[in-house]
């Protein structure tokens, strides 16, 4: 049985519109029309205001690394092949917050800190796209 | 000190002996035998009971069945399921339903077999699991519990500065406590713990590392297990063997990711000053804190957000042992020896309940002398992302 990373859903109610947009490598975030809030993940209505709406926004795929950890151990028949592999909250310059992993390193122990720059690359896979990052060169 | 209230104590506690309870037992089995011997403790019985408060482990909508299975009528019944903060939502939950004399008697229960059933706790990392919003944008990416506490290590570090060696403080503190809880003891051999004994600062700093920056021995363990508190109306706890303890202070809060949050606050940063209020007391009066352990960072960012110091200086206070039993200073950190070295079946909220209580009758095996006062804080859900808080505050009679 050959093991693939899980997919997510392209059908969920409020984040299908995200992967679907993957698709085209397109990563979205919503801002809201009546208090400019930026939102993540992509939900039904603002969380700050009553009045405004949330529509999608396309994000350039650029941002910095807020924290991170290397995963070491795992029982899951995907991710125990990847381990060593890091797993990070990443700050997007348009100012949403999202997790995801650190890739393109040799060394995920040595070669990723807090701070770093990062962009978007995309893993492909048949129905959809998964954002990952790579560390940007200083 | 301000006049304290005097109006619900617990006057029954049961923590359940066995960690590895390999098939032996259903965790509803477990929950049962916890109920009656933490009834026998309070002097009570079935028939006393009116309040009814279950964190649904076991299965959905278990105000119905465990009312059911144990022929109760209750007049209260709380089945909120914040995780293994749940006990303390229910314990500040029976102290207000007991003020307003809805009920005399809560019944608090928990039961598992997280080990025997191999779950996802500590350094188990099977997956999370679900179907909501945020699993569908989360399961991808192979977080698992360890890396996701791990992750507010790794911001704290970058912060504050904070070290593996002071991190480690909290592992060692526990394990000292521990190795005096014949309980404790005998769950680390059950379990098949490498090397039990008083651990060093180097021996955790040198423990395999599970997802940087934590180490195997900051690490819960997986036990099966189960407990149960009876809290009791003044006028029954007066009438009750043991000396009742009291609950004092009590609050409840939730935090998760936002765009500019701060990870290394949690969500005990509101809901501490809301129970210190309401018990009239400060962090420097409390004798014993009994907080959360799934992670050493957990306890880390937990003593701060209550207020043992300020935010960021959690590494160097806790650092020279302030936190064991016989040393001042300090609260005596986790006296049973925590969720680190004693028992973790995936949600440990009524363990910090029942070695408070015990502590505060003069029944600990790590006895603070003249225990008054004891904090019981639980963090539920994940620290590094969704998360509760509840923190009772506890007086001694």
């Amino acid at each position: 049985m050959t093991s693939e990373r899980p997919l997510p859903s392209l059908t969920e109610a409020d984040t299908g519109k995200f992967w679907q947009s993957t698709q085209d490598e397109i990563l979205r975030y919503q801002q809201c029309t009546g208090c400019e809030k930026v939102v993540w993940y992509g939900r039904m209505h603002c969380p700050d205001c009553l009045e405004g709406t949330l529509e999608w926004r396309e994000s350039k795929g650029e941002g910095c690394i807020y924290s991170f950890s290397v995963v070491r151990q795992s029982y899951h028949p995907f991710f125990r092949n990847l381990v060593p592999y890091a797993v990070a909250y990443i700050d997007l310059d348009e100012g949403f917050r999202m997790l995801s992993n650190v890739v393109g390193v040799e060394d995920p122990v040595k070669d990723i800190t807090v701070g770093q720059r990062v962009r978007l690359v995309w893993e492909h896979h048949e129905a959809l796209n998964i954002p990952l990052f790579e560390v940007t060169e200083d | 000190m301000s006049a304290q209230s005097r109006d619900a104590a617990i006057v029954g506690i049961y923590e359940y002996p066995d960690r590895v309870v390999d098939g032996d037992f259903s965790a509803l089995q477990i929950k049962t035998m916890c109920a009656v011997r933490a009834l026998a403790d309070a002097g009570l019985s079935w028939s006393d009971v009116d309040g009814l408060f279950d964190a649904s482990e076991g299965a959905p909508m278990s105000g119905l069945l465990l009312a059911e299975y144990w022929g109760l009528e209750p007049t209260v019944i709380d089945t909120t399921g914040v995780g293994g903060s749940s006990y303390e939502f229910h314990a500040a939950h029976a102290l207000s339903a007991i003020r307003q004399g809805r009920c005399k008697v809560a019944l608090l229960t928990y039961g598992s077999t997280a080990h025997s059933n191999a779950m996802a706790i500590g350094v188990g990392g099977r997956g999370l699991g679900g179907s909501t919003a945020a699993d569908n944008m989360e399961a991808f990416v192979g977080q698992t519990l360890v890396s996701n506490y791990a992750m507010v290590a790794r911001r704290h570090m970058h912060q504050y500065g904070t070290t593996s060696e002071q991190l480690a403080e909290i592992s060692t503190a526990t394990r000292y406590h521990a190795m005096r809880n014949p309980d404790a003891v005998r769950a680390m051999e059950e379990l098949e713990f490498i090397d039990i004994r008083e651990t060093t600062v180097d021996d955790v700093v040198n423990s395999r590392m599970i997802a940087d920056p934590l180490h195997l021995l900051e690490c819960c363990m997986i036990s099966d297990g189960g407990g149960a508190v009876v809290i009791a109306a003044p006028e029954v706890a007066r009438d009750c063997p043991k000396s009742p303890v009291w609950i004092i202070g009590a609050g409840e809060a939730t935090k998760y990711v936002t765009n500019e949050g701060d990870l290394t606050v949690s969500a005990g940063a509101q809901s501490a000053p809301v129970a210190f209020a309401e018990a009239g007391v400060t962090p420097a009066e409390i004798d014993i804190a009994m907080i959360y352990d799934s992670f050493s960072i957990t306890v880390l960012t937990i003593l701060e957000d209550l207020g043992f110091c300020a935010k960021g200086e959690g590494g160097a206070w806790v650092a020279g042992g302030r936190l064991r039993f016989d040393m001042d200073g300090g609260p005596a950190l986790n006296t049973d020896g925590g969720g680190l070295s004693s028992n973790h079946p995936g949600m440990r909220g009524i363990f910090l309940l029942i070695e408070a209580a015990r502590q505060l009758r003069g029944e600990s095996t790590a006895q603070v002398q003249d225990a008054g006062l004891a904090v019981a804080h639980g963090n539920g859900g994940m620290l590094g992302s969704r998360h509760t808080a509840g923190t009772i505050i506890l007086a001694a009679d």
